[in-house]
């Protein structure tokens, strides 16, 4: 049985449950001399037979869904030949996608020995019983569930304050995705990333100089476990998030300014929106034109004046990445700047001092510990950012600081790294979940520093 | 004392001209950065328009073909099936042949025949399967040219250039400029890019399989990310008690909002793909991972259009007897809507333009294929964009900055409908 149909099946038993539930509500109230000597309306009695029987058979399906995979191999696993099963886990892991593909029908027969042949046969055979028995269960909690509530309906039943806290318990259940989600991100993350330092020290990690995660092709050979210095990914890292940030704050910080000090109030309309465009652009576009545009000018300028630029100059995609976030540090900045009290403002030009002096001697000290909040969660921004470097930042891990060579970055190996084939069990793979583990935290760090300054700066002025 | 301020006055007016100048420099200051920004979005859609609008147009020849039965390898009398098998690519390069008798040499044969797109073979075949009295003798026919004969027929690449620097050779050129000269080149709407899946060959890869890929991914994002987002907004703004765990949920949502889009796409890949064994490149587990990334917009600007809906309609309700429930339901979310449907908005906007976390879950592979539902291989626009940026074929870089200018196209249209509904609901 497939999955749709399952569901199907479930929608039309909740339907069946929700006719049942009123109609047995309104033959109890009839019997007792009309529906208004129920507690709640028929309906509600309704609603609560259709959701005991719908709520546990979702658990059930979402749990059978998700274990089924891991279960079925481990019982076709267990019918291996034993000298099949003391394989080792990557290789019989290997030998077990192979009967998965021609169990799907994608491997021809005369690739497989008789042992794969059996494992595949036994392997459809638990597919078969699995779905059969999925919809069995499911149809039976869902019954079961509704026939409790159905059996129990009473005209004093308070079946709508029932229905409205399962409600609100639904409810609750969505916000708490939330926190599943960064326990997931956290937990998948760390995992991977504990298995990587057990084959690759903490300290070489994180203190190496040397970055080269291009494995060897045999296992076997000298040398094989590549090196995995951190150190250049985040000075590369940093260069491009620096060359950025030196786009971005000027231009931001003084348009935020402009357009809230000096700007009459329709250009301001027209302008602030217009700018914010920059920020709706996909960031692949950017990294587009930062290749094939911005790149090979930067290029050209250097030739011109005899400076050595590399085609993947960090200068290229910093200068990009700083357009992109031009328009998240000018609002930023706006909201900050206007949140300083008029009063300031006022006094300072009362006592004559002109429109830029009251600027920079009165409302940016004010506005100061936002602006550096401000400006940290922009650095949380550029250093995350993915697509732009992908696209025009190098792949070799360089230790330098001339923006002019060609650097790479934490985002940029994650992807190398993880994109393609993949084995779940070499460094080369688990390192870009060490490296997830570090951007992870590093963004973390900054956005809490940040938000925590920007909210005490509020506090302040309110 | 009245010699002192006099002094004061003397002073400041000497200092006057100095600060006022300094202010005007400010002012410029000011203004160069918000013209900077212009310049810069000038220069970003100014590049991505000359450099896609050529890809909206494709080239095609006339070529006299022969398409006698014999030149076909096909009985005079042929079946469907004959048809299907035909020697379609000789017969083409017999009649390129006959074109141009005077081209001899080996080399300059095959340059010859890449004059026409490697689809003229299967474009001829499905004519010739739709119409079969076009068969026996010679026929008229318009055949797509390839990319780079298209690339001199746009007059992208010219004779200034170095042979060696571009892949149409001066063979080729005088060619191609004999057949525009006997009328034998047009260029008209290129169909393909709308109609086909990717393709190695630039003229004629399409974007119909990303954009379909797109939408399934989208309507994913859409179900899953909405009704759990808006639930969420609802609890936090109307029912939650303030505790330690509502401070805890609020404080996730704050933070994911930050997280960076790459790190999502680690979660897909080692939870959804490796633990609950999803399948990989699908749709479904990229509209997971998306709506993922976008439920903190969606919970915030929801709970922002909440927290706009006046007091009076929920004391209202509650005064009548409502139970709180049925107050939030029937009477603050509808209010509220038109806000949350804005919010929501502008997160599908991101997450359709959103790139890096699908590159994690395999979304990037080779997709000729039109996807059929959420569980096919397929891939999305912005990847698209991304693998096409990648090609070094010169006919890649159109094609790449043509299917911006489509992402482009229905991220404003969203926007639009975002402000729209605004503004509507402002009138309000």
């Amino acid at each position: 049985m497939q999955t749709p149909t399952v569901l199907l099946v479930l929608l039309a038993l909740c339907i069946v449950s929700f006719a049942l539930g009123r109609r047995r509500s309104r033959q109890l109230g009839a019997a007792q001399g009309g529906i208004h000597t129920l507690h709640s309306l028929p309906k509600h009695y309704g609603y609560l037979a259709a959701m005991w029987a719908a709520l546990p058979a979702c658990v059930l399906l979402l749990a059978w869904l998700g274990l089924e995979g891991q279960v079925i191999r481990g019982m076709v696993i267990a019918e291996l030949p034993a000298e099949v099963q003391s394989m080792g886990d990557s290789r019989l892991g290997l030998y077990y996608n192979q009967v998965l593909a021609y169990a799907g029908g994608g491997v021809d027969a005369a690739m497989m020995s008789p042992e794969q042949l059996l494992a595949a046969e036994h392997y459809l055979a638990f597919k078969k019983s699995s779905s059969l028995l999925k919809l069995l269960l499911v149809c039976v909690v869902a019954v079961v569930g509704a026939l409790l509530v159905i059996t129990r309906v009473r005209p004093a039943m308070r079946a709508r304050n029932q229905v409205e806290n399962i409600w609100k318990w639904l409810l609750f259940a969505c916000s708490f995705i939330a926190v599943l989600t960064t326990l997931g991100i956290v937990l998948s993350v760390l995992f991977e990333a504990v298995r990587f330092f057990h084959m690759i020290p903490v300290t070489d990690f994180i203190f190496g100089l040397q970055w080269s995660p291009q494995i060897a092709i045999r296992a076997d050979q000298v040398g094989a476990s590549g090196s995995f210095g951190f150190v250049p990914l985040l000075v590369g890292t940093l260069l491009i998030s620096l060359v950025a940030m030196l786009i971005a704050v000027p231009v931001g910080l003084m348009s935020a300014i402009y357009l809230s000090e000096y700007a009459s109030k329709q250009f301001r309309a027209v302008t602030k929106p217009i700018l914010e465009i920059l920020a709706g652009v996909p960031t692949v576009v950017y990294g587009f034109f930062a290749a094939l545009t911005v790149a090979p000018f930067i290029r050209g300028i250097g030739e011109s004046l005899g400076l050595e630029v590399a085609s993947e100059s960090a200068l290229a995609a910093g200068l990009v990445m700083g357009i992109m976030i031009i328009p998240f540090v000018m609002s930023l900045s706006d909201d900050i700047i206007n949140a300083v009290p008029n009063s300031l403002r006022e006094a300072s030009l009362g006592l004559g001092a002109t429109m830029n002096e009251t600027i920079r001697r009165v409302l940016i000290p004010a506005a100061l510990p936002g602006i550096v909040g401000g400006i940290l969660l922009a650095v949380s921004r550029a250093i995350g950012e993915t697509m732009i470097v992908v696209m025009a930042a190098g792949l070799s891990a360089k230790l330098t600081a001339n923006p002019l060579e060609a650097v790479t970055t934490i985002t940029v190996q994650i992807v190398t790294l993880l994109v393609g084939d993949q084995e779940f069990d070499s460094p080369k793979t688990l390192a870009a979940f060490a490296l997830g583990l570090v951007l992870f935290f590093v963004t973390l760090l900054l956005n809490v520093i940040a938000l925590y300054v920007v909210r005490r700066y509020r506090e302040q002025y309110e | 004392m009245s010699q002192e301020s006099y002094k004061n006055t003397a002073v400041i007016e000497a200092s006057l001209k100095k600060r006022y100048a300094r202010e005007k420099r400010f002012q410029w200051a000011g203004r160069l950065a918000v013209f900077l920004g212009f310049v810069f979005l000038f220069l970003l859609l100014f590049d991505i328009v000359s450099k896609g609008w050529p890809a909206f147009t494709q080239q095609e020849l006339l070529i006299k073909l022969d398409l006698s039965a014999e030149n076909l390898d096909v009985p005079e009398q042929p079946t469907p099936e004959d048809l299907q098998n035909a020697n379609y690519i000789g017969a083409i390069k017999s009649s390129m042949r006959d074109m141009f008798p005077e081209v001899t040499g080996r080399r300059d044969k095959r340059e010859l025949y890449r004059l026409l797109s490697m689809g003229a073979e299967f474009e001829l075949r499905d004519r010739l399967l739709e119409d079969p009295s076009l068969l026996g003798g010679e026929r008229e026919m318009w055949l797509l040219a390839h990319s780079e004969a298209a690339s001199y027929l746009k007059g992208q690449v010219t004779r200034e250039i170095p042979e060696a620097e571009r892949r149409v050779s001066d063979l080729q050129m005088d060619w191609l400029d004999s057949l525009a000269a006997q009328d034998r080149a047009r260029s008209s709407f290129n169909t393909v890019f709308f109609t086909a899946g990717d393709s190695r060959e630039p003229e004629l890869a399409g974007i119909r399989a990303a954009l379909m890929g797109s939408m399934f991914t989208l309507v994913v994002t859409f179900l899953l990310a909405f009704p759990i987002g808006v639930s969420a907004a609802v609890y936090l703004e109307e029912f939650a008690p303030r505790n330690r765990l509502t401070d805890l949920i609020e404080i996730n949502i704050n933070n994911l909002a930050a997280v960076p889009s790459i790190v999502f796409g680690l979660l897909g890949l080692a939870v959804f793909i490796n633990f609950f064994e999803m399948p990989r490149s699908a749709p479904l587990v990229g509209g997971i991972v998306l709506a993922l990334m976008t439920l903190p917009t969606i919970i915030i600007t929801s709970r922002a259009a909440l927290q706009a809906v006046s007091p009076s309609i929920r004391e209202a309700a509650l005064g009548v007897g409502a139970s709180h429930l049925q107050a939030v339901f029937h009477h603050v979310l509808p209010v509220a809507m038109p806000g949350i449907l804005t919010g929501s908005i502008i997160g599908m906007a991101q997450a359709l333009g959103e790139t890096a976390p699908l590159l994690m879950i395999g979304m990037v592979a080779f997709i000729m294929e039109v996807p059929g539902g959420v569980t096919d291989p397929s891939t999305v626009l912005p990847v698209q964009i991304f693998l096409w940026a990648d090609s070094p074929e010169r006919g890649f870089t159109e094609k790449t900055s043509a299917a911006i200018m489509v992402l482009m196209g229905f991220l404003i249209l969203m926007n639009a409908f975002a402000i729209y509904l605004r503004k509507r609901f402002e009138l309000k």
